[in-house]
């Protein structure tokens, strides 16, 4: 099991809210009444929330566009409400909505501005440029002198994105950044950040009004209320499996265990070796003997590299002389880096049961719906303990416990089958994962079929 | 990243046919009507009185003093005009930013010829700049307002971002809400420049100059033809202001947008 992105560098700061109140001038009501929380260094916490419930005001109160009315903040131990406003602003990262750059400057100009502020001089400068746009994946001689109009939505928000990250500042504060393109770029802008994450550590405030985007991006999710009161503040995995509450529960919507299963890898349960294997080379008869003894009926044609091709059963091997045409050819399979979700589409469009492959296409076991099954009810009842050990109820206390064992991929998770954590953040990784398994499939139906 | 490609787009859009044609044809035809009036003037019989009038040394001179007036108009409503419509979108200064424009409003509504004799009578000055005050007054208005719209115009989102990312309130103003109410505010100045060039007619009542003593000789002495040929230099001088106003448009707006 590797372990990614929590382990590399942290360059990111903790944050931590203590209550943080505001009051708009002329409103009886607070926006944002008494939150706290910690955001932890090198973690992406999301907060979601029905509209107008605070999420802006909470954010845009870390880098002080709004002044809080009472309560305290401090970025990395320094109280933000002492230092200067315009130079803080300048160490926090800064993207929203529809991109916000500049019209009537080009991409480069766009990305220069913070480093500009800070003094850099011309070469250092267009260095970074270079660097960022690379980072964000647009091509900088292509796109380096180009105006923002002159760009898809898309490569807005990545230019937005690199903006934000110019001058390397250790938080990065997003407030619905993706909520204006199309859901396919969102969804690469998506594993876009996450890959950057996993190299870069920062600590990311993210705001969202979309569940899934806050299940996909979260290392932590605060589900926010009325007036920003905090309703759960834990890992996705445990929202998903132990709302707080009914507005949580409300929020998490309908699907709440399909989504955690997109937070889990086949690499992370147990799927048992069920299949009996044989070699193409291998003769009927031997295979036969075989079944015979193990009791199955059953078994799985391998190439020499050990990739599933065909399956045959028992009555085709009694009139063949050779293993080498025979069979049924494997449909889909799912590698180890698969979520549980492209899993369970694999199982039942191949009925019951699907062929696990490895890194390398090769067999390693089977996944079938007791084990998907098992794992969700095993999740939602450990977290179910650990909400009761909380006894708070709020989660905030609870999480402490759960935080540890999610990050540690200790022993005795990856003994009782499940491991989280990882997944989550992994969200490029798993895209990956995913397409590996189809072109995989498809090579192996290829090779068997010739 | 698999965004969609864009590289067919052009970098700088072509400025519209009609205003291209326009761009063209209103300095030609200030040309040929000026021309010919000229042509008409010097070639036809003239008495003394005329023929003290419609000299090129006096024509000359003439559409210099008026020239003159408009430059220093302009300067006097860019120089005040521009930055008192920027200070009144600061956020501390919106209480009194009616104030100001209500001032403005009653420069321009009242009569130029007013402002400019209520201006003599109560300084008693004389000269180019008892012209040059009042007028830029009676013409401040078109700038103020749309300084004042411009910025307000601007992309509030823009706003935030600029500032967002660590920009002073100073670099907010000057690299991002300036630099994009810039084509309202030079639609503006040109507004103000094509009054001021009109209002510039009356300089000769407090001593002036410019071509509306031409208009006036021609009047008072009866000699249709130096009235004629002033108020034609006149508004060719306009539509060739105009035409500059229109040309710093094109060129000067902010690269990027439209
Ligand atoms: N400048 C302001 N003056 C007065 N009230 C405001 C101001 N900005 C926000 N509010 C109010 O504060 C509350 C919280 O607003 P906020 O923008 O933080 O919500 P949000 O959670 O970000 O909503 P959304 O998901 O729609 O963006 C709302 O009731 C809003 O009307
Ligand atoms: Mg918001």
């Amino acid at each position: 099991m590797t372990s990614d992105s929590t382990d590399s560098a942290v360059s990111g700061v903790e944050i931590q809210l203590e209550g943080v109140t505001k009051r708009y001038p002329g409103s009886a009501e607070p926006a944002v009444k008494d939150v706290t929380m910690t955001i932890p260094a090198g973690q992406i916490v999301v907060l979601v929330g029905p509209s107008g419930c605070g999420k802006t005001t909470t954010m845009r109160m870390i880098n002080r566009l709004i002044e809080p009315t009472s309560g305290r903040i401090t970025i990395g131990g320094e109280d933000a409400l002492e230092l200067d406003d315009v130079r803080l602003r300048r160490k926090i990262g800064y993207a929203i909505q529809q991109a916000g750059l500049f019209p009537h400057f080009t991409v480069a100009q766009n990305i220069a501005v913070v480093p500009g502020l800070l003094g850099w001089d011309k070469k250092r400068i267009a260095e970074r440029v270079d660097e960022l746009m690379d980072l964000v994946g647009l091509d900088a001689s292509q796109f380096r002198d180009r105006y923002p109009r002159q760009l898809s939505g898309g490569q807005q928000q990545r230019v937005g994105v690199a903006r934000a990250l110019a001058a390397d500042p250790p938080v990065l504060l997003m407030d619905e950044p993706f909520g204006a393109v199309d859901p396919i770029t969102r969804g690469n802008l998506q594993d876009e950040l996450l890959r950057l994450q996993a190299d870069l550590g920062k600590t990311i405030v993210f705001v969202t009004h979309d569940f899934d985007e806050a299940v996909k991006l979260g290392d932590r999710i605060a589900v926010l209320g009325e007036a920003s009161t905090i309703q759960q503040y834990d890992t996705p995995e445990a929202i998903l499996a132990n709302p707080a509450n009914d507005m949580v529960a409300g929020f998490v919507g309908a699907g709440a265990s399909l989504k955690q299963l997109t937070l889990l890898r086949v690499r992370d349960v147990d799927y048992p070796d069920l299949a009996l294997t044989a070699d193409v080379g291998e003769s009927p008869s031997e295979l036969r003997a075989r079944l015979a003894r193990a009791g199955d009926t059953y078994a799985l044609l391998v190439d020499r590299r050990r990739r599933p091709q065909r399956w045959v059963h028992v009555r085709n091997l009694s009139a063949a002389t050779s293993l080498a045409n025979i069979g049924r050819p494997v449909g889909d399979t799912v590698s180890t880096q698969s979520t549980l979700q492209d899993a369970l589409e694999a199982i039942l469009a191949e009925g019951g049961r699907a062929v696990v492959t490895g890194t390398r296409g090769e067999y390693v076991g089977m996944i079938d719906i007791e084990t998907v099954t098992g794992v969700l009810a095993q999740l939602r009842e450990e977290h179910e303990s650990a909400g009761d050990a909380g006894d708070a109820g709020d989660g905030v206390d609870g999480d402490g416990t759960d935080a540890a064992d999610g990050d540690g991929h200790g022993g005795d998770a990856g003994r009782a089958g499940v491991a989280r954590g990882d997944a989550a953040r992994d969200g490029a990784g798993r895209a990956d994962g995913g397409v590996d398994g189809d072109a995989g499939a498809a090579a192996d139906s290829g090779a068997g079929t010739s | 990243m698999s965004d969609v490609d864009v590289t067919g787009l052009s970098s700088e859009p072509g400025l519209k046919r009609a205003d291209r044609v326009r761009l063209l044809a209103q300095p030609l035809a200030v040309l040929v009507v000026v021309g010919a009036v000229l042509v008409w003037a010097f070639a036809r019989e003239t008495d003394e009185i005329e023929a003290e009038s419609i000299q090129a040394g006096v024509l000359l001179t003439k559409t210099w003093e008026h020239l003159l007036i408009t430059v220093v108009v302009t300067a006097i409503v860019v120089g005040v005009a521009v930055p008192l419509g920027a200070m009144l979108t600061r956020r501390w200064a919106k209480p009194v930013a009616p104030v100001f424009l209500g001032i403005a409003n009653i420069g321009q509504a009242a009569p130029a010829l007013g402002v400019l004799v209520l201006f003599f009578l109560w300084t008693g000055w004389e000269g180019l700049w008892a012209a040059a005050l009042p007028i830029a007054f009676y013409s401040l208005l078109p700038v103020l307002r749309n300084t004042i719209v411009g910025i307000q115009s601007v992309d509030p989102s823009l706003v935030d971002a600029a500032r967002g990312i660590g920009m002073s309130p100073r670099s907010v103003l000057l690299r991002v809400e300036m630099p994009l109410a810039l084509p309202m505010v030079l639609a503006g100045i040109r507004t103000s420049l094509v009054l001021a060039v009109g209002t510039a007619t009356l300089a000769f009542f407090v001593n002036g100059g410019g071509l509306g003593e031409l208009v006036d000789t021609g009047y008072k002495l009866n000699r249709p033809a130096v009235l004629v040929v002033g108020a034609v230099l006149a508004v060719g001088l306009a539509l060739v202001v105009d035409w500059l106003g229109a040309l710093a448009e094109q060129l000067l707006g902010p690269k990027g947008l439209g």
